[in-house]
């Protein structure tokens, strides 16, 4: 093991660098991770200090966009270093982000975790189905889309999203919260479908 | 036993039209020789799912070759328990009660499954009564009665980025004497969905019944409509399924192995296993145009492959291979790591045997079996290849088998991409009508897929996750471990939520 640290302190990171925000020419997707991660770095702060806190909820997704979340974390996507983190409650969180074609069985789950979030706070639906419903639409079982169930302010399309798209939409996010600090009144679930 | 059900079943004649098993209509006294003798140990359960009229059971007998359905035809709202005879049939007998009505009759266990009281119905796709919502809270856990035992909630919101469920554990000190889970919240319908739909979009719901093992259930589900129309796909297709099939299992387990080192606090692993993961999809985003490669596998072939696939996967394998052996080195040289994996969490081999788990967890308690090698399937069926399996049964073992498995897919990655057939890489469906069945082997276990279809379109269709056969047995882990091992040995099961709530 010792070999492998001491390796490791001399080999260069493997982490990509940050995209940028805009769709245009999308060159080596390793030369605008850097760009992005700074401006993405300086709205981060001026809005929460140092970072934004993410509880993820899975409310009904196939897993496909839990594993591309999943991935923010490793070495190569690294969201960290942005300042975002993710936590095990969402008491500690600033942003829900938020999976699957809302299930009938999750309904009241969802609920909750997001009157327990304290405010400010945002809410990110991810991934095809929490978007629209995908596939899963016309189902006894479904409600359907994120925004059914809770206020939604941005969303991540993509079945699933690649890692790279999640961390652009982060972006998106900061940019629009900075635009509106926290002017949401509270609590208010959009519509009782 | 085993020979009153082969008895049985020599003396019945096959429903036409069903390919490739037999699938064959009992009686009532049928089913149950059919549930006593899984019962006894006389076979393996292999599935059990409901329809509008009927209930289906697939099972291989002890000894055979090849594995068969029984059908019984449900008289007035109600069938013969199996789980009365052989506890594995238990949760999928309340799924099928919850979804088509069908009673399972003088079962020990009539609590509802997937049905939360969410739905506001009642058996949605059987008789479908309007039902009153209930609180989904309400739920009669198995009691666990003694001095100084107290109980833990746990979900459906899970302190990790992971699927939702509930685990009520309860326990004594820090010592687990009783888990029991309470699954079906990320149910989707998937039952309904596949019934009566078009092909292309019964293919898409397929592909997302569970994210991970997307190219597993494409793959079955392909394999059961051209079973059921009788037509071949291109060589270029069955290789290149195979090619699919053993990067999703690859990159799984590196995830799995990683997470549960990362679960025992040993993050050193966990980052490599994540780098080389990550070389993994973006490999498989090279090759065919999508990380986890949905929607690739179709009935009649396979998406093609981009230009370059086979280099790119090469190259990745060439990066990976060394510097993985080294993590593997690292895992086995590290006393700390295997303090927390050896003895923990294990599983008996009765109980895997009983339970016909497949997978990592079958595998790691001494059964050996594997889909690609016991249920053949090209391209797997004309090709040598190891089945690792261990008996410790701990998670350590389980550590093992996906170890052994990753080295064993990359020999076979490299056998076939050397050669790459060339050619089509998909053949029209033609319009035809029949019943098709087929197992793959995921990166979890067995994925089982039934079809009927009629006139090109899907009749009916139905997914079995290896998972079914796992959950229950992840109870049995924990018991007596200490809670603080439950996420260690919960993430070397990994059993799919999403694959087993459809």
């Amino acid at each position: 093991m010792r070999t492998l640290l001491l390796r490791s302190l001399f080999l260069r990171a493997v982490t990509v660098p940050a995209p940028r925000p805009d769709a245009s020419p999308p060159p080596a997707e390793e030369a605008i991770l850097a760009e992005l991660g700074k401006a993405l770095e300086v709205r981060t702060r001026r809005l929460f200090g140092r970072s934004i806190t993410i509880r993820e909820v899975d409310a009904g997704s196939c897993n496909g966009c839990e594993l591309e979340i999943h991935a923010l974390n490793n070495a190569v996507y690294d969201v960290e270093r942005f300042g975002i983190k993710f936590a095990a409650s969402p008491r500690h969180a600033d942003v829900l982000l938020v999976t699957g074609p809302v299930t009938h069985n999750m309904r009241v789950a969802l609920e909750r975790t997001y009157a327990a979030t304290p405010d400010p706070k945002w809410v990110v639906a991810v991934g095809d189905c929490a978007a629209g419903c995908g596939v899963f639409a016309e189902s006894y079982a479904t409600v359907g889309s994120v925004e059914k169930v809770v206020p939604v302010d941005l969303v991540i399309k993509g079945c699933p999203p690649k890692p790279i798209d999640l961390v652009k939409g982060l972006l998106e996010l900061m940019d629009r919260a900075t635009a509106k600090p926290a002017a949401k009144p509270p609590d208010q679930p959009a519509a009782q479908a | 036993m085993s020979e009153r059900l082969a008895k049985l079943i020599a003396e019945q004649t096959p429903v036409a039209g069903h390919r490739p098993w037999p699938r064959y209509e009992v009686d009532q006294a049928g089913w149950i020789v059919a549930a006593q003798a899984l019962g006894e140990g006389g076979g393996d359960l292999l599935g059990l799912w409901g329809e509008k009229d009927f209930v289906h059971l697939a099972l291989r007998v002890a000894g055979a070759a090849t594995p068969c359905v029984i059908s019984y035809r449900v008289k007035s709202a109600d069938f013969p328990s199996v789980g009365r005879y052989h506890a594995p049939a238990l949760r999928l007998e309340r799924a099928v009660r919850d979804l088509y009505g069908h009673a399972p009759f003088s079962s020990p266990d009539r609590r509802p499954w997937l049905d939360h009281g969410a739905w506001g119905l009642r058996a949605p796709l059987g008789p479908r009564a309007p039902s009153l919502r209930r609180d989904p809270a309400a739920y009669d856990f198995l009691p666990a009665l003694g001095e100084g035992l107290h109980q833990i909630p746990v979900g459906p919101v899970h302190a990790g980025i992971i699927e939702p469920g509930h685990f009520r554990f309860s326990v004594n000190g820090e010592i687990v004497a009783r888990l029991e889970e309470r699954l079906g919240y990320v149910h989707k319908g998937i039952d309904g969905l596949l019934t009566d739909t078009d092909m292309e979009r019964a293919s898409r719901v397929v592909a997302r019944i569970s994210g991970g093992s997307t190219v597993a259930y494409s793959f079955a589900f392909a394999r059961a409509v051209e079973e059921a129309l009788q037509i071949d796909p291109p060589p270029r297709a069955k290789i290149l399924r195979g090619v699919m099939a053993e990067i999703e299992r690859i990159a799984n387990h590196l995830g799995d192995i990683g997470a549960i080192c990362n679960d025992a606090s040993f993050s050193l692993i966990h980052a490599h296993c994540g780098i080389f993961r990550e070389r993994v999809l973006a490999a498989a985003d090279r090759a065919f145009g999508h990380r986890l490669m949905m929607d690739r596998i179709v009935p009649g072939g396979t998406e093609d492959a981009g230009l370059g696939a086979s280099r790119a996967l090469q190259l990745m394998l060439d990066e990976i291979e060394k510097p993985f052996a080294e993590i593997v080195r690292l895992y086995d040289d590290t006393p700390s790591l295997q303090d927390r994996t050896c003895n923990t969490g294990v599983v008996s081999k009765e109980l895997v045997e009983k339970w016909a788990a497949g997978g990592h967890v079958g595998r790691a308690s001494g059964r050996n079996f594997d889909t690609r090698r016991d249920f053949p399937y090209a391209p797997y069926h004309d090709t040598h290849f190891d089945v690792p399996v261990f008996t410790a049964g701990d998670v350590d073992a389980r550590v093992w088998v996906r170890i052994c498995e990753i080295e064993q897919s990359i020999v076979l990655l490299r056998r076939w991409l050397a050669n790459l057939p060339p050619g089509p890489a998909r053949v029209e469906l033609p319009n035809g009508t029949g019943e098709g069945i087929a197992m793959t082997e995921a990166f979890r276990g067995d994925v089982l897929v039934w079809v009927r279809v009629e006139g090109g379109r899907i009749a009916r269709a139905h997914a079995r996750d290896a998972s079914w056969f796992q959950w229950p047995l992840l109870e049995a882990a924990i018991e007596n471990n200490i809670v603080a091992d439950f996420p260690l040995c919960n993430k070397s099961f990994n059993c799919s939520y999403s694959g087993h709530d459809l």
